[in-house]
């Protein structure tokens, strides 16, 4: 339903501006004098200068996968966050470990691990969603490419920008 | 119903309604409304009660001294309760008998069993093939607790055990409700599984001088309530909350199994009986269950050929027509695995070239006592209906090889059927003038068409059989037909109009239409009035139509 908003009753000065936009000058001088004499400093030389050792603990940048202590692909090929994932930006394609493998017991990682940069928006719902602890978003926020076929990282790229995530995950250790 | 079954009255959370007798005390809420958990429990199997998970409160009425029930103010029964929880599984319902199916000692059942349950389990869900469809899952999101009170060592039990060539058994996530002992012993009658050891180390083992080969075996991971049974062929394959579920039925028998195809992006991943209790109950043999790889084959037909070369297919459905008109005299095979509408599609096309020697190719094996019939085509009495193969099926084959072989019969259409299986061999084929093939993988029979047109499988398209007993049952499009290769319907559709039908039919529903006007035994029918669980037809279908049978 329609209702009327009643507009504010300017006074004389202030319909005319002129003493708001003189005040706004003010601003803008005061800054530039600070600028002159060096006080701030508002240019950064993007990408030789970077703001990286800033970025906060809970940056959230690329997402990538993580090995844990032993070397162990903490991924299990569960498919949560192929399924969480809003832009479908991941694709998985489950493998079996063999009876050789030294984490036989954990009997499952991904055969192939996909996620495609041009799709991902970094919401960090993959991250969040992981009953594993292995898809974590890290700093990296540069990600480029020269074609769509660079932009998605598998699962070699995805663990060298992930390296390994300390903290046990007790649950597929043997003796446990 | 001249078997009247009495019915009892039964109060079931407060609310009296009345079931028949020999109804389960477990189904009689299940009806009402109220689901009680339960893991041993199959209405298709024996009630054990080993779960322990079904206990409900159970009262009787009231007896005065007269051994009648004493009627309360409210005109009913006063209740007696048992002051003890009761399984509700193994019990029948009695007149007057009263329960509590959600009441605190109830639900303190339930929790005190779940965490028994889980005091082994290893809880490795994110690996586990079950998870998304496990009663263990749902049942401790209810009743379960988010921490464990078990400080000891859990036991260790096998993982990964080959019990037989197709079922693969985790013993750790076994909750030991031996719904696979029973399923073995009375549905599959081959008592090969039971229990072993004892107390926190018992665990489900087979015979020592067997393995769980049965036909049947696969049945046993679709009713384990938990992942403990798994599919080998479907494990670590795809989690299941990713396939879409498409109903439809099996194709390699003349029962036409029930089923359920879990699909995702195009592919078949496995497939899964669903309950039909006038067609196959909730089972279906590991051999039909298993057959669908060659629909993802690498040699499926993809795109149109004439004369062995890559067409489009308006040059191809052109030269179809051209070549085999021009043969001369002609005769048609089609495959008992088509549908009705494709069936009667191919009449309209044969009765358009002016073909009057057709036959279908029967397939018959050893009925296996259990499901599998001898019929092994999916779609006999739908041929028989259609009049494409007599109370006979098969008969006109020799007829039809001798033709072509001694040349009176200068051009065939087979419709899904490879001719060197009907008594020819690709030398007589060769005799041919025009050949006209419509199927899905290269033959011995593609390989000499002169016209060839890529068709789609039984999971890529819509439309419908008669099984064995006269049942009409539907098939539903799971996948897409790869490549360029089209629905039957539409490929025999464009070559009866260009043969000079004059049937302007534009979607399967059409074809239905059509073929119902024209078949007395679907009139009326149409593609939805059939129903998920299929339509029983006027008994003897075939009978009706022996007379208007093939020349």
């Amino acid at each position: 339903m329609a209702y009327t908003v009643r507009r504010p009753n300017l006074t004389f000065w202030e319909k005319l501006y002129i003493p708001n936009i003189i005040a706004g000058l003010l601003i803008t001088l005061k800054h530039l004098k600070k600028m002159l004499n060096g006080e701030t400093k508002v240019i950064m030389q993007y990408p030789e200068e970077k703001w990286d050792s800033q970025l906060p603990e809970y940056y959230r940048g690329a997402p990538t996968l993580v090995k844990d202590d032993h070397d162990r692909e903490r991924c299990v090929s569960c498919q949560l966050c192929e399924f969480i994932c809003p832009p479908r930006a991941i694709t998985i394609t489950p493998g079996e470990l063999t009876s050789e493998s030294k984490f036989a017991k954990v009997e499952k990682a991904p055969k192939e691990f996909l996620i495609d940069m041009t799709r991902c928006i970094y919401c960090g719902l993959c991250e969040e969603v992981c009953p594993e602890q292995a898809i974590y978003l890290r700093k990296d926020y540069a990600i480029t490419g020269e074609n769509r076929a660079e932009m998605v990282h598998d699962k070699v790229k995805l663990y060298e920008l992930g390296g390994v995530m300390h903290g046990l995950v007790h649950k597929w250790n043997p003796d446990k | 119903m001249s078997t009247e079954v009495p019915l009892l009255n039964v109060q079931i959370d407060g609310v009296w309604l009345q079931f028949p007798k020999g109804t389960r005390v477990i189904e009689a809420c299940s009806k009402a409304g109220k689901f009680i958990p339960r893991y041993c429990y199959h209405p298709k199997l024996s009630a054990p009660g080993n779960c322990r998970m079904c206990m409900v409160e159970l009262g009787m009425p009231k007896m005065g001294p007269d051994r009648k029930p004493i009627i309360g103010s409210d005109g009913r029964p006063e209740i007696a309760w048992i002051p003890r929880p009761q399984i509700s599984c193994a019990q029948d319902i009695a007149e007057g008998m009263a329960v509590r199916t959600d009441s605190p000692m109830v639900q303190e059942c339930r929790k005190g069993v779940m965490e028994f349950l889980l005091i082994n389990h290893p809880l490795d869900c994110p690996i586990c093939d079950q998870a998304g469809e496990c009663r263990l899952q749902e049942f401790s999101v209810e009743y379960g607790q988010s921490s464990s009170r078990f400080l000891e060592r859990k036991v260790k039990k096998p993982k990964n055990v080959e019990l037989g060539p197709r079922v693969t058994l985790d013993a750790e996530r076994c909750v030991l409700c031996s719904r696979c002992i029973r399923f073995m012993k009375e549905v599959a009658q081959d008592d090969v599984l039971g229990f072993v050891d004892r107390g926190g180390f018992s665990t489900i083992a087979c015979h020592p001088d067997k393995t769980l080969e049965s036909n049947y075996s696969l049945n046993t991971v679709d009713i384990c309530p938990v992942g403990a049974l798994t599919s080998t062929d479907f494990r670590f394959k795809m989690r299941v909350w990713f396939l879409k579920e498409t109903k439809t039925i099996d194709v390699n028998d003349g029962l036409g199994c029930n089923i359920i195809i879990g699909s995702r992006e195009g592919r078949i991943y496995r497939i899964t009986p669903r309950e039909n209790n006038d067609v196959n109950s909730n089972w279906i043999p590991d051999s039909h269950r298993l057959n669908f790889k060659y629909l993802h084959d690498e040699s499926r037909l993809t795109f149109p050929m004439v004369s062995g070369k890559r067409s489009s297919w308006a040059e191809a459905l052109t030269q179809a027509v051209n070549s085999i008109k021009a043969s001369g005299n002609l005769a048609m095979v089609v495959s008992a695995r088509l549908t009705n509408e494709e069936l009667y599609l191919a009449k309209v096309l044969a009765i358009a070239l002016g073909i009057t020697l057709w036959d279908v190719l029967p397939r018959i094996g050893e009925p296996d006592g259990i499901l599998i019939p001898a019929d092994r085509n999916p779609n006999t009495s739908g041929a028989q209906i259609l009049g494409l193969a007599g109370s006979e099926p098969g008969r006109q084959l020799p007829k039809i090889a001798e033709g072509i072989r001694d040349g009176s019969i200068k051009g065939v259409l087979s419709i899904g059927e490879d001719l060197t299986k009907c008594g020819l061999s690709p030398v007589d084929l060769g005799k041919l003038k025009s050949l006209v093939v419509v199927d899905l993988l290269p033959n011995a029979t593609t390989a000499a068409a002169s016209v060839l047109l890529p068709g789609s499988g039984w999971a890529e398209k819509r439309g419908s059989m008669v099984n064995i007993k006269g049942r009409l049952q539907r098939l539903n499009k799971a996948v897409d037909a790869p490549g360029e290769a089209r629905d039957d319907w539409e490929i025999l559709n464009d070559l009866a109009t260009a043969s000079g039908s004059a049937l302007s039919l534009h979607s399967i529903e059409d074809v239905f239409r059509a073929m119902a006007q024209d078949t007395p035994t679907f009139a009326g029918l149409n593609l939805s009035k059939i129903g998920d669980l299929g339509l029983q037809l006027d008994p003897k279908p075939v009978a009706a139509v022996s007379s208007t049978a093939t020349v």
